[in-house]
């Protein structure tokens, strides 16, 4: 048993789920929504720097800056025209429209690009393979995985700690009302959450889409697991989201690994079984109102 | 400084607010009076525009003008920018923030660093305790610290008016004879003027420089607090102090007062 490219490969995919789960939680993190139109809106902008990268032979870097940007546009129209014009909305019905944004992107990717699949190159491959210790295969994907994730990772702990803007989106989640009080523009905050975790959501998307074929539903089984990710960490802990996707990684590759057959479904029992046991998540930290 | 005139405020089909007006001057304690349900805080969440998510027009009638400028069609942030701090009900601290960061968000519309710094010294003059406690939880301090946060945290935005409402809740009265004392320490040392919301009518009355009665959704009387301390309804309706007999040299059991 290759324990230790399994390891590698779990970590590296364990990386992505988190990244992705990140998207949900930073959306949760302000608002307490869940955000089930992740996925698309990833799915959606990965087909934009697609689309610029096939049709218009752009280099990859412009491709995916102008993916960037309409990522981060399309958080803030589906903030902004799905979201905001719900007239005092219940967090089941937000969820419902998130669900409803979603089918709506699905749709309108199938309609734009087929439900034909793609093949989409990014330039760092898994094909390219080291192996610094024996035993320990390393792709040029995985590296890029990991650095990726770490400088990401890294970079919202520091904004949501020490920032004036995380410290806000913090606030606003924990007290809507109080922080309005604190001449907090709520609303802007919420569009720029939404914006936010689409950006971080395209990012992983792309990731991913180095191992999947691009087609609308690529997206589908990956937000699911990261939605896994996220509920083991507790869906409102940064480092708890990535450290989710990790044991997640690693599960789903060495159970995928001895049973092949079982490997789609070991995200949902981890989900069930989390739930469960711990239902705030494992690492889930929340005080109870006091009076 | 803030004048409130006729507003009308409605939860649905539920007159809450029956068209108030009153005023507060600059260097005041105003203190706002009246039992459960007489639309206190009903008053302090209009004048800030908390109501906005519910209906947009709110007040539905009446006008409410502070330093001179509408204020009654803004934004709740556009509103603390001016100069009101809100010290809502309950306290409402961030809980899972740290005290330090609970306090430093209270600067949140402001640029100014060293005023900011400033202000921050002042925060931890008026309160101590918040000192010792810069990196804790605010959602594990006590019910007493809590509300000392809460005020300091109001005050970083250097607000020009400050709202309280029910500053006494849930405290002992020692810890309430303190926060009573702190501010008026900020209405004193920091030239802050406060509109203080309280059930707690006797030490109200011995802090304010003007008090307003409320009853159901109107104001009743509005009078120096000397004065209304001697009035007969409210001595025994508010104070609990009952001197009055009847023409039968017995105390009545129980009796109603409208003051309308």
């Amino acid at each position: 048993m290759p324990v230790g490219q399994l390891i590698i490969e779990g970590l590296a995919m364990g990386a992505c789920y988190g990244l992705f789960g990140l998207a949900v939680v930073i959306i949760y993190k302000t608002s307490e929504v869940v955000n089930f139109a992740a996925g698309e809106m990833a799915m959606f902008s990965t087909f934009i720097a697609f689309h610029v990268l096939t049709f218009y032979q752009c280099p990859f870097w412009l491709a995916f800056l102008i993916a960037l940007v309409f990522a981060a546009l399309l958080g803030v129209f589906i903030e902004f025209f799905f979201i905001r014009p719900a007239k005092n909305p219940t967090l089941l019905g937000l969820i419902v429209i998130t669900l409803g944004a979603e089918l709506l992107l699905m749709g309108l990717a199938s309609w734009k690009w087929g439900a034909e699949q793609q093949a989409f190159s990014l330039p760092v491959s898994y094909k390219v393979t080291y192996e610094p210790i024996k035993g320990f295969i390393i792709s040029e994907w995985a590296i890029a995985v990991f650095i990726i994730a770490a400088i990401i990772m890294t970079f919202l702990y520091l904004f949501f700690k020490y920032t004036k803007l995380g410290t806000a989106m913090r606030a606003t989640q924990q007290n809507k009302h109080a922080a309005k009080i604190m001449g907090i523009q709520t609303d802007h905050v919420f569009v720029f959450a939404w914006a936010f975790s689409s950006v971080i959501g395209l990012i992983a998307a792309l990731l991913l889409s180095a191992k999947a074929i691009l087609d609308p539903q690529f997206m589908m089984e990956p937000f699911l697991r990261a939605f896994a990710a996220a509920v083991l960490g507790g869906l409102m802990s940064i480092p708890g989201v990535l450290i989710g996707g990790a044991i997640l990684g690693l599960l789903e590759n060495f159970l995928g690994y001895a049973w092949p057959v079982w490997k789609p479904i070991t995200a949902f029992v981890v989900i069930v079984l989390v739930l469960c046991i711990r239902p705030s998540g494992i690492f889930a930290k929340h005080y109870v109102k006091k009076v | 400084m803030l004048k409130v005139k006729n507003i009308e405020t409605w939860y649905d089909l539920i007159r809450a607010l029956h068209g108030i007006s009153f005023e507060i001057k600059q260097g005041d304690i105003v203190a706002l009076l009246g039992s459960n349900g007489a639309g206190k805080t009903t008053t302090l969440k209009t004048i800030m525009r908390l109501f906005y998510d519910l209906k947009e027009e709110q007040p539905e009638k009446g006008t409410i003008e502070f330093l001179g400028e509408r204020i009654d069609r803004k934004d709740t942030s556009a509103i603390v920018r001016m100069g009101i701090g809100y010290v809502p009900e309950g306290r409402e601290v961030f809980p899972e923030l740290t005290v330090l960061e609970n306090i430093n968000i209270g600067a949140y519309t402001r640029k100014d660093k060293k005023g900011i710094k400033d202000d921050l010294e002042n925060v931890f003059h008026h309160f101590p305790i918040l000192k010792q406690r810069t990196n804790q939880q605010a959602g594990l301090m006590s019910g007493g610290e809590q509300q000392m946060l809460a005020i300091g945290r109001a005050l970083m935005s250097r607000p020009k008016l400050l709202m309280l409402d029910e500053p006494s809740l849930g405290l002992s009265p020692l810890l309430t004879k303190e926060i009573f004392g702190i501010i008026k320490d900020i209405n004193e040392k920091d030239g802050v003027t406060i509109l203080l919301v309280e059930q707690n009518v006797n030490m109200a009355l011995k802090y304010s420089h003007f008090a307003y009665l409320m009853e159901n959704g109107r104001i009743v009387r509005a009078d120096k607090p000397e004065v209304l301390r001697e009035d007969n309804d409210v001595k025994e309706f508010y104070l609990g102090i009952a001197t009055e007999q009847s023409v039968k040299g017995y105390k009545r059991y129980r009796r109603k007062v409208r003051f309308r």
